[in-house]
C-alpha cells in the first residue's frame, strides 16, 4: 500500500516491520554509553570499583577493621600497613574497604527508600491536585526547612545510634525533594488529555499513577537517585562529625573523619586523609554517572 | 496577579506552624534534662532540689500545651523567650551570633557567584573540549568533597606551610572583630571559611549556569541570532545569559537558604562564633527555647526565599500575572 | 676509683646546684602582659559560681572573685593542706570538732570600693548552704552537716555542724564559693547570674557571649604585689583541634583543663623549646556501673566476671597513649593519703596482677552463673576523651571471656536521662570532683537509697554503714581501715561498681608563662594571681 500525495508522488506506507523495535542488548546499550559518555563510564567505574570493594570486604581487606593493636598506633603508611594504622592501631585500608560497605548501604537505602517514598507522594500530589496538593507541599515545605541535625539527633537520642537509624535520619529530608522534583516534573502529565481519558475509561487513580504518570517522570527521578547516594554519603559524614551518626566500632568513614582524625591531623595526618578521599571518589563517582545519565536520557542535550 | 500573591503569602503560615509544632514535639521527645546537664556534666554531684529550682526558673514545670502556647503566642509576637541554658534572651544570643554568620553566608555567595557564571558558561559554550572536562571536574570536585573535610585539610595546609615557610605556623583570628572596627582580620578569619563553603555553592552554581546555558543555546531563537550573523559574543551577553540566569538565580535562592543550615559543620571546624556553632549548641544542651527560635528562624529564612522565588516566577510568567 | 667517685660526687653537687639555680632565677615574677587562653567550652550557662556545675564558668570568672579559703596555689597538689583567701588563718575546730571560727582580712575592698566584711563572707556562705526559695545553690547538699553559719562581727565569721567531721573543711575550699557583696545578694540573688562584681585580682572588663571575656589588673587586691599580669583574654573553644592549633599558632598561650597525649606530642613537636606541659593525676576518673536491676547484672558473679576480665595494669600504659588516662588506682584519689597503696589494690578482684588468672576466674563464674555468652549494650557518653576510649578498650577486653558487648553512644543529655531512669544494661559514668575531698568524693559508690546520684539500682545497707562511720570519724587511721573496708566491699566483694583508670592531666603552656602550678583538678587554683609572663 502507498500514499498517494498531490502532484502524483508516492510515499510507501509503514508497515509492521517499521514498528518492531531494534533489538538492544543490555550489552549493546553499556557499550554505546561508554563511547558516547566517557566522563560517565569513569564515574560508573569508581561506583562498581567501592561496589566490588564493599562486598567482598571479607576477602579483600588485609586486617580486621575492629581489632585494637596497641603496638601499632598511628603508623605512617608502610608495607605491613599500606595506608597507616588509626590511633587504635587499626589498618586504615582495611577500614576504608569496610567503610564501603556501610557507605554503600547507608547512600542506596537512603536513597531509594527516599527515592521511592518521593516518587509515589510527588506524583499523587500533582495527579490528585487540590487541597491534597496543597497539604502536601505544605508537609514537604516543612520537612524540607528543618534542619537535619535536630531530626538526626531526635533519631538517635530516641533510637539509639546504629546504621539502621542514621539511614532513617538521613531518608526523611530526601522525601520532600525528590517529592518536589518529581511533582515538577508530573504536574504537566497531569494537564495532557490521555489522563483525563484514562479516568473516562474507568482506570483507577492507581493505574492511572503507575502506568502512564510513572514512567514519563522516571528520567528525571533516575537522575535524582543517583545524585543522592552521593548526598546520602555526604549526609552521614557529617552527622558523624558532630557524633550523631555511625559509632564506634563500625568502620565508616565519616566516623573516622570525627575525634580522631582532627587530633592527629598534624601528626598523623593520613587518618584525615584517606577516608576524606574515599568520600570524595565515591560521590564524585555517582555525580558524574548522574551527570552522564541525565545526558544520555534528556534528548534535547544529546550530541548533535 | 493578586489573588495569587494574596494565597501564596497566606500559604505561608501553616508551614510555619508546622515547623513549630514539628520542633516542640522533636525537642521534647529527646530523652534528656537541661537542668542535669548543667549542674552534673562535670561530672560532680549536685543537689537534687538545684534541679526542682532549676525547671522552675525555666518553667519546664508548666504544663506542655500552656509551654507551646507561650511559644507560639511568643513568635507571633517577636517574643521568642529567654534562653534555657544561659537565662539571656534569645534575641540577644542569636543577635550577637548572626554578623559573622551572615557575613560567611554573603562572601561565600560573592565567591559562588563570580566563579560560577563566568565558567558555567565557558563550560557550556566549549562543551565536551577539555576545558568543558576540567570545569566539570572541579565543579563536581565541590560536590563530592565533605565541605568540614575540606576546612579540616585547609588549616592544616595553612598552619604547616606558613610553618615552613616563616617558621611560625600561622592560623586565621579566632576572635571576632566586626569589618569595620578592623576589615583585615576580620577578613583574615572569613576568608577560608567563606571559600570552603562557597566552593560547594559555586560547583552546584556552575553546573546550573551550564546546563541552563546549553539549553538556551539550542532554543530556535539563539540559531536565528546566528543566521542573522550577529557575532557569538554579542548573542549571549544579550540573549542567551539573560534567560539562562532565571534558572541559575532560582537555584542561588534556594541554595542560600540551605547554606544557613550547612555553616552548621563549618563553624564548628573553623570556631566561628555564629548561628551554625549555636545551633548545635543549643540542640545539644537541649535548649527548648533557643532550638525553637532557630529552627522558626530558618524555616522563616528558607520559606521567604521560596516565596521570593516563586512570586518572580509568578510575574515572569504572562498567565498569572495578567490574570 | 676513689677519683670516679669523687668526680661523681662533685658532678652531684653541680647538678644540685644547677637544678636549684635557674629555678631561682624563674622565681622572681615580672610585672605586665596580658595572659590569653583558651577555655573548652561553648560557653558558661550564667556567672554565678553558686548555681553552676561546669569549669566554663570557673574558668571564665574565677578571677574577679575571692573566696574564704581554697587549695594552696604554691602546691596544689597538696590534698591535706589548705591556704586562706580572705581568711587569715585555718582554724581548728572547737567545741568537738563541731565549730570552725575564722577571722577575716581587713582592708579588703570589692570592685566598685565598698569594703569587704564578714558579713558579705557570712551571707554568701548562707546563701550557698540555706538558699533562699527560688535561689539555686548546686552543692547544698555538701553542706548538710552545718548547722548554722553568721557573722557575730566584722572580721568574725563561725560555722556551726551538726557533727565533727574530716570532710568539712576540704568542702569549705570549694572553688565555686564566690564572696558576693550582700548589699546586692541580699536584694537580688539573680544579679550575679550575668553581672560581676567582686573583689578578686582581677577586674570585670567584657564579655563577648560565647566568643571571650576580658579581665583587667585590680590595682586594689589585697595579697600584695599580686596580680602580675595586667589582664587576660579568656576565649571560648569548643573544639580541641582549634584550642592546640590556637596555642601552637601563638594565638593564645594556653589552656587549663587538661589536653590529650596526641595534641601534647603535636605541640611539642611544633614548638620544641618554646612549649612546656605540666602533668597531675587527675581528680577524676572513670566507673563502670552496671544495672543491678537488669538480668543478669543482678548476680554478683556477672559483675564480678566482667571486672575481672579487664586487665588495667596492662591497659593503662597502652591507653595513655592516645586519652587522657595513666593511673592504676581505687575509689579514692591516688594522690590522697586515703587510698589504697599497690599492694592493697592488688588483693581486690580487677586488680589481680596475673591477668591470665583473673581472667580464668571470670570465665569460671560466668559459666557458674550460666552466662558464658553474654551479649549486653554498653552505654556511653559521647565524648572522645577519654569516654569514648575506655569505652572501645572494654569491649576489647570483654571479648577475651567471651563477652560480646556493642557500644550504644549518646549525647550527654540523653545519656544523663537513660542512666537516672536505669534504662541500660552497663555504663560508663565518671566521678569528677574539684577539691580532693576523699570521703565525700567517694560518695558516688553509695546505694541509690542513700545517695540520689548513683545510677546502679543496688540497695546494701551494710556499705552504707561503714561510710557513716567514715564520716564520722575524725582519727585518720582508723577512717583510713574503715575507707579499706568501704573500699573492699563495693568493689571486690559485691563489684556493685568498677572503678577504672584515673585521668591525668596535662595542661599545655607556652614556655613564657610562669607562676601557675597544676593541681589535680580542672576547678582549682584558676584565678590567675599568681600567673606571669616571661617578656617575649
Amino acid at each position: 500500500m502507498s500514499i498517494t500525495l498531490p502532484g502524483n508522488a508516492t510515499i510507501p506506507a509503514a508497515t509492521a516491520d517499521d514498528y518492531v523495535a531494534t533489538s538492544h542488548s543490555f550489552r549493546h546499550l553499556a557499550l554505546d554509553f561508554c563511547r558516547r559518555q566517557p566522563f560517565g563510564a569513569f564515574g560508573m567505574a569508581i561506583v562498581l570499583v567501592m561496589a566490588i570493594a564493599g562486598l567482598s570486604a571479607e576477602l579483600i581487606a588485609p586486617y580486621s577493621p575492629t581489632a585494637n593493636d596497641f603496638a601499632a598506633m598511628t603508623e605512617a603508611p608502610s608495607w605491613t600497613h599500606w595506608l597507616g594504622t588509626d590511633q587504635f592501631g587499626r589498618d586504615l585500608l582495611s577500614r576504608i574497604i569496610y567503610g564501603a560497605r556501610t557507605a554503600l548501604i547507608v547512600g542506596l537505602t537512603s536513597s531509594f527508600v527516599g527515592g521511592f517514598s518521593g516518587l509515589v507522594l510527588g506524583v499523587a500530589s500533582a495527579y490528585f491536585g487540590g487541597r491534597i496538593d496543597m497539604v502536601f507541599n505544605r508537609i514537604f515545605d516543612v520537612v524540607m526547612a528543618f534542619p537535619l541535625i535536630i531530626m538526626a539527633l531526635a533519631v538517635v537520642s530516641i533510637f539509639g545510634t546504629g546504621v539502621q537509624n542514621v539511614i532513617i535520619a538521613i531518608t526523611i529530608p530526601l522525601i520532600p525533594r525528590c517529592a518536589r522534583v518529581v511533582r515538577a516534573s508530573a504536574l504537566p502529565i497531569r494537564e495532557v488529555a490521555y489522563v483525563d481519558a484514562a479516568r473516562a475509561c474507568g482506570y483507577s487513580h492507581a493505574r492511572i499513577i503507575l502506568r502512564h504518570m510513572v514512567p514519563n517522570v522516571m528520567a528525571p527521578f533516575l537522575i535524582m537517585l543517583t545524585a543522592f547516594v552521593g548526598q546520602a554519603i555526604l549526609a552521614e559524614a557529617s552527622l558523624s562529625y558532630l557524633g550523631l551518626g555511625v559509632q564506634e566500632p563500625v568502620p565508616a568513614w565519616g566516623l573516622m573523619l570525627q575525634g580522631g582524625a582532627e587530633e592527629y591531623a598534624s601528626t598523623a595526618p593520613w587518618i584525615a586523609i584517606f577516608p576524606g578521599v574515599a568520600i570524595m571518589l565515591t560521590v564524585f563517582g555517582f555525580s558524574i554517572f548522574g551527570d552522564a545519565l541525565r545526558d544520555a536520557l534528556d534528548p534535547k542535550l544529546r550530541d548533535r | 496577579m493578586y489573588r495569587y500573591i494574596a494565597k501564596r503569602v497566606f500559604l505561608v503560615i501553616p508551614t510555619l506552624f508546622g515547623a513549630a509544632v514539628l520542633v516542640f514535639a522533636l525537642m521534647r521527645l529527646i530523652p534528656g534534662d537541661i537542668c542535669v546537664v548543667r549542674l552534673g556534666s562535670g561530672g560532680g554531684t549536685f543537689d537534687p532540689r538545684a534541679v526542682a529550682v532549676c525547671h522552675h526558673e525555666i518553667g519546664l514545670d508548666k504544663p506542655i500545651w500552656l509551654q507551646f502556647l507561650n511559644f507560639v503566642w511568643g513568635f507571633c509576637h517577636g517574643d521568642f523567650g529567654i534562653s534555657m541554658w544561659s537565662g539571656k534572651p534569645v534575641v540577644t544570643e542569636i543577635a550577637a551570633r548572626l554578623p559573622i554568620s551572615l557575613e560567611i553566608a554573603l562572601l561565600a555567595t560573592a565567591v559562588a557567584v563570580s566563579i560560577a557564571i563566568p565558567l558555567g558558561t565557558i563550560s557550556a559554550l566549549k562543551q565536551n573540549t577539555w576545558i568543558d572536562y576540567v570545569v566539570r571536574t572541579i565543579a563536581i570536585g565541590g560536590i563530592a568533597t565533605p565541605s568540614f573535610w575540606l576546612g579540616i585539610i585547609s588549616i592544616l595546609v595553612v598552619l604547616d606551610v606558613t610553618g615552613a615557610v616563616f617558621g611560625q605556623p600561622w592560623m586565621p583570628p579566632i576572635d571576632y572583630v566586626p569589618i569595620w572596627k578592623d576589615p583585615i582580620r576580620n577578613l583574615s578569619m572569613a576568608i577560608l571559611p567563606a571559600v570552603t563553603v562557597g566552593y560547594r555553592y559555586a560547583a552546584v552554581s556552575m553546573r546550573m549556569t551550564r546546563s541552563a546555558m546549553l539549553e538556551v543555546m539550542r532554543e530556535d531563537y539563539i540559531r536565528t541570532a546566528r543566521a542573522k550573523g550577529l557575532i557569538d559574543k554579542i548573542i549571549i551577553n544579550r540573549h542567551a545569559l539573560k534567560n539562562a540566569l532565571l534558572p541559575v538565580v532560582t537555584l542561588l535562592g534556594i541554595e542560600f537558604a540551605f547554606l544557613i543550615g550547612g555553616l552548621v559543620v563549618t563553624e564548628q571546624v573553623f570556631n566561628l562564633n555564629g548561628i551554625g556553632r549555636l545551633f548545635v549548641q543549643a540542640v545539644q544542651n537541649q535548649d527548648y527555647t533557643l532550638t525553637q527560635a532557630l529552627v522558626m528562624l530558618t524555616v522563616t529564612v528558607f520559606v521567604l526565599c521560596n516565596l521570593a522565588v516563586d512570586l518572580l516566577y509568578a510575574w515572569l510568567d504572562p498567565r498569572i500575572r495578567f490574570a | 676509683m676513689r677519683s670516679n667517685l669523687l668526680a661523681a660526687g662533685v658532678g652531684a653537687i653541680f647538678a644540685c646546684a644547677a637544678a636549684v639555680l635557674p629555678a631561682r632565677a624563674e622565681e622572681t615574677p615580672q610585672r605586665g602582659g596580658i595572659l590569653t587562653y583558651m577555655i573548652p567550652a561553648d560557653a558558661p550557662p550564667s556567672l554565678d559560681g553558686h548555681r553552676e556545675g561546669t569549669y566554663a564558668t570557673i574558668h571564665a570568672v574565677a578571677p574577679f572573685y575571692s573566696v574564704l579559703m581554697r587549695v594552696n596555689p604554691e602546691n596544689p597538689a597538696d590534698t591535706t593542706h589548705f591556704t586562706c583567701d580572705l581568711c587569715t588563718s585555718i582554724p581548728t575546730p572547737t567545741d568537738d570538732g563541731k565549730t570552725y571560727t575564722f577571722k577575716i582580712r581587713t582592708g579588703v575592698t570589692f570592685h566598685d570600693g565598698s569594703p569587704l566584711s564578714a558579713e558579705d563572707v557570712a551571707a554568701s556562705w548562707h546563701e550557698i548552704i540555706f538558699p533562699r526559695p527560688g535561689v539555686l545553690s548546686a552543692r547544698q547538699n555538701w553542706y548538710s552537716v552545718v548547722d548554722s553559719v553568721a557573722a557575730p562581727d566584722a572580721t568574725t565569721v563561725v560555722f556551726k555542724l551538726k557533727y565533727a567531721t574530716s570532710t568539712f573543711l576540704p568542702s569549705l575550699a570549694d572553688p565555686y564559693a564566690f564572696i558576693y557583696p550582700n548589699k546586692i545578694l541580699s536584694k537580688d540573688p539573680h544579679w550575679f547570674e550575668q553581672h560581676v562584681l567582686g573583689s578578686g585580682p582581677f577586674k570585670f572588663v567584657s564579655y563577648d557571649i560565647g566568643q571571650e571575656i576580658k579581665g583587667e589588673r585590680n590595682p586594689n587586691y589585697y595579697h600584695k604585689s599580686q596580680p602580675y599580669l595586667d589582664g587576660f583574654i579568656g576565649i571560648f573553644a569548643d573544639k580541641q583541634a582549634v584550642r592546640v592549633d590556637a596555642i601552637r599558632a601563638g594565638r593564645a598561650a594556653m589552656e587549663f583543663r587538661g589536653l590529650p597525649p596526641a595534641a601534647i606530642n603535636d605541640l611539642k613537636q611544633s614548638l620544641g623549646d618554646k612549649f612546656k606541659v605540666q602533668t597531675s593525676d587527675w581528680n577524676c576518673g572513670n566507673l563502670i556501673t552496671p544495672n543491678a536491676r537488669r538480668k543478669p547484672f543482678d548476680d554478683v558473679r556477672v559483675r564480678k566476671a566482667l571486672l575481672l576480665a579487664v586487665d588495667q595494669w596492662h591497659g593503662a600504659p597502652a591507653l595513655s597513649k592516645i586519652a587522657d588516662v595513666k593511673t592504676v588506682g581505687g575509689i579514692v584519689f591516688p594522690g590522697s593519703p586515703l587510698a589504697a597503696t599497690k599492694a592493697e589494690l592488688e588483693k581486690m578482684a580487677g586488680f589481680w596482677p596475673d591477668i591470665e588468672k583473673s581472667r580464668a576466674e571470670a570465665r569460671r563464674l560466668l559459666k557458674e552463673a550460666g552466662q558464658e555468652n553474654l551479649h549486653f549494650e554498653l552505654l556511653n557518653r559521647n565524648v572522645d576523651q577519654p569516654y569514648k576510649y575506655v569505652g572501645t578498650w572494654l569491649i576489647d577486653q570483654w571479648s577475651k571471656i567471651g563477652v560480646t558487648a556493642t557500644q550504644k553512644v549518646v549525647p550527654t543529655g540523653p545519656w544523663f536521662q537513660l542512666m537516672r531512669s536505669g534504662d541500660f544494661d552497663v555504663v560508663v559514668e565518671a566521678n569528677c570532683n574539684s577539691v580532693v575531698n576523699p570521703v565525700l568524693d567517694t560518695q558516688k559508690y553509695l546505694p541509690h537509697d542513700v545517695f540520689v546520684e548513683n545510677y546502679g539500682g543496688y540497695s546494701d545497707p551494710v556499705e552504707a554503714d561503714i561510710y557513716n562511720k567514715m564520716l564520722h570519724e575524725t582519727d585518720f587511721t582508723k577512717q583510713r581501715v574503715l575507707m579499706r573496708a568501704y573500699e573492699t566491699r563495693v568493689v571486690d566483694t559485691e563489684a556493685h561498681e568498677f572503678p577504672m583508670l584515673w585521668w591525668l592531666r596535662a595542661v599545655p603552656e607556652r614556655s613564657y608563662v610562669h607562676g601557675w602550678k597544676i593541681g589535680p583538678s580542672h576547678y582549682i587554683n584558676q584565678d590567675l594571681a599568681d600567673v606571669w609572663l616571661d617578656k617575649q
